[in-house]
């Protein structure tokens, strides 16, 4: 799921203050999830956002609207009809929504009201971490399940390097060594001779560092 | 001469104790302000911040919340799931320029009718320090009536 993270309302309350119209406008998926831009983070904005303009005697307006995905046009259209009643939008949802919304309603200025950070799994209430850096070609299959790319700081491919020490990454004591958990986990599994294997070089053009990327699947276009 | 300002606070109220309190503090013929108007809540884990948001939204001087002393909660942790939700309620306030204080949670059991009498008078007393709430009370929220 992608992970984001409520702007501090200061930073929102000043990326909104040139407008007197704004929507909220939430997403039902991830951001929901992870609490940061659901159709309970736009009622609780819209309610802060109210009060701290009329108590400073102005009359600004915040519509709210909470759409199934931000990520697909069928659901963007369904504010068509009211965008024109707003000088902006704040969109909770992650960077991709705000864009996407961005790009459907170019005359109007999108602000995003989150800050999205990572692909991760909800640890426990309130508590996520990252677990994919979506590289776009995946070696789970060699590393026990456990992501080299997205958990070892250095994204080393034959690890661990010499940061690791009593299974923690030279970061910090909260950081797992990566490559000390797929260690043990091949070894769980019996099948250390995985990690004897050395692994070729990554193909990192599948990653960002190949550029902004579109994937084209021939088999399900119509 | 002006008037007194007299609050209008919004007391959300735990069935199993501040809301019994409350009714022990009537039979007991106790005086407090008046000034508190009552929803009974089945726990005060209940209340999220939208619903004390909403009450501030909507022209009350002040929240105030009571639910049950912290170990005794019927439902075992629902007031110090709303303790902290009230820090953080509080901390949201500060942030947007309204006085934190006009929010606050007591705790108290059934049994504190007395009790019940003295933090009514003292969050009335609290509000009054502070001041009408600077949203204006005739407002409808504006939120509502823009789409």
């Amino acid at each position: 799921m992608i992970i984001a993270r409520k702007k501090p309302v200061e930073e929102i309350i000043t990326e909104i203050d040139p407008y007197d119209r704004i929507l909220i406008l939430g997403c039902n998926e991830c951001v929901t999830v992870c609490e940061a831009g659901g159709k309970k983070e736009v009622e609780i904005l819209a309610s802060a956002l109210t009060l701290h303009y009329q108590a400073r005697g102005k009359a600004k307006t915040f519509g709210k609207a909470t759409l199934e995905r931000q990520c697909d046009r069928e659901y963007l259209e369904e504010i068509r009809g009211r965008i024109h009643n707003y000088d902006a939008v704040l969109s909770l949802a992650c960077g991709v929504g705000v864009q996407f919304a961005a790009e459907t309603y170019t005359a109007t200025p999108l602000l995003p009201g989150v800050d999205t950070v990572c692909l991760g799994a909800n640890e426990e209430r309130g508590l996520w971490t990252e677990r994919c850096q979506a590289c776009g070609s995946c070696v789970l299959a060699r590393t026990g399940g456990i992501c080299p790319v997205s958990r070892c700081a250095k994204r080393v491919m034959n690890g661990p390097c010499g940061g690791s020490a009593n299974g923690k990454c030279e970061l910090g004591p909260d950081t797992d060594c990566a490559w000390q958990l797929i260690i043990d986990r091949l070894k769980a599994l019996g099948r250390l001779e995985d990690y004897e294997q050395v692994a070729p070089i990554k193909d990192w053009s599948t990653d960002r560092a190949g550029g902004p990327r579109t994937i084209t699947r021939e088999d399900i276009q119509l | 001469m002006s008037e007194k300002f007299e609050p209008r606070i919004v007391g959300f109220c735990c069935k199993y104790c501040a809301y019994a309190a409350a009714d022990l503090a009537g039979s007991m013929r106790l005086s407090y302000p008046s000034n508190i108007k009552i929803i009974q809540v089945p726990c005060t884990g209940r209340i999220d911040v939208i619903h004390v948001l909403r009450a501030l939204e909507e022209g009350a001087d002040g929240v105030m919340i009571a639910g049950c002393l912290e170990g005794e909660c019927h439902f075992l942790e629902g007031n110090l799931k709303a303790r902290s939700r009230i820090d953080r309620i509080k901390h949201l306030l500060k942030k947007i320029g309204m006085d934190p204080d006009r929010v606050e949670m007591f705790n108290l059991s059934s049994a504190m009718g007395p009790r019940f009498a003295e933090i009514a008078s003292q969050m009335t007393e609290q509000i009054q320090a502070l001041g009408p709430t600077p949203i204006p009370r005739s407002c409808t929220p504006a939120s509502e009536t823009a789409a």
